[in-house]
């Protein structure tokens, strides 16, 4: 079920300050989270967030498309090598 | 015979049935089109007259179906895989994207079984 708009949309309360603050100061610093589940915000395009997958922090770049996703779908947590003799491609 | 955004209606259908074969119209939004022209659903498509023809048409084109609603689909589907989000990794792979298993079923997605040649048997 979709998130009640009454509420808007979650951002991290810490994140949303930094960036806020990173767009006042006109720095791109990279910004590193563990808040997989914040909504990307319009504010955060051009910036890049290193988001944590549960084992190290994936810099993702945003940009203009990604606005209105989760920063979480950004930094795969799994990682599938391929199967056993599927050499090929 | 009905000609509607480029599609050859069945015939022999009622009016219902009939529109659903374009692609973008089921079965609900099809029942709203004829409601809104004022056409019996029971009315079979071979028995449309060129008025109520007229009206089906003026109200389908204000909606997207077929080419343009494919090719929006299409739109979207590239757009997820651009970004490189999760939902566009599946698409790439040919996965389910909404978190549904994959260790059996899942066919419809991964298309006809591939049988792994070989496969060895656990020795005695």
């Amino acid at each position: 079920m979709s998130r009640s708009l009454k509420k808007g949309p979650f951002i991290e309360f810490k994140l949303e300050k930094r960036v806020a603050e990173m767009n006042t100061a006109n720095k791109r610093n990279v910004i590193k989270t563990w808040s997989r589940r914040s909504m990307i915000s319009p504010e955060f395009v051009g910036h890049t967030i290193a988001v944590h997958n549960g084992n190290k922090f994936i810099p993702v770049y945003v940009t203009e498309n990604m606005v209105g996703h989760k920063l979480g779908e950004f930094s795969p947590t799994r990682t599938f090598r391929g199967h056993s003799g599927n050499k090929k491609k | 015979m009905a000609r509607i955004a480029g599609i050859d209606l069945p015939k022999n259908k009622r009016g219902v049935i009939g529109l659903t074969y374009i692609y973008g119209i089921g079965l609900s939004s099809s029942k709203k089109i004829l409601a809104k022209a004022g056409i019996d659903e029971n009315v079979k498509v071979n028995d449309w007259n060129d008025d109520q023809l007229a009206a089906i048409r003026g109200i389908i084109n204000e909606i997207k179906v077929e080419g343009a609603l494919r090719s929006e689909v299409q739109l979207n589907i590239k757009r997820l895989m651009d970004i490189g989000c999760y939902r566009g990794v599946r698409h790439r792979l040919g996965l389910p994207l909404r978190g549904q298993q994959t260790q059996t079923n899942c066919r419809t997605r991964k298309g006809k079984r591939k049988t792994v040649a070989n496969k060895k048997k656990a020795t005695k």
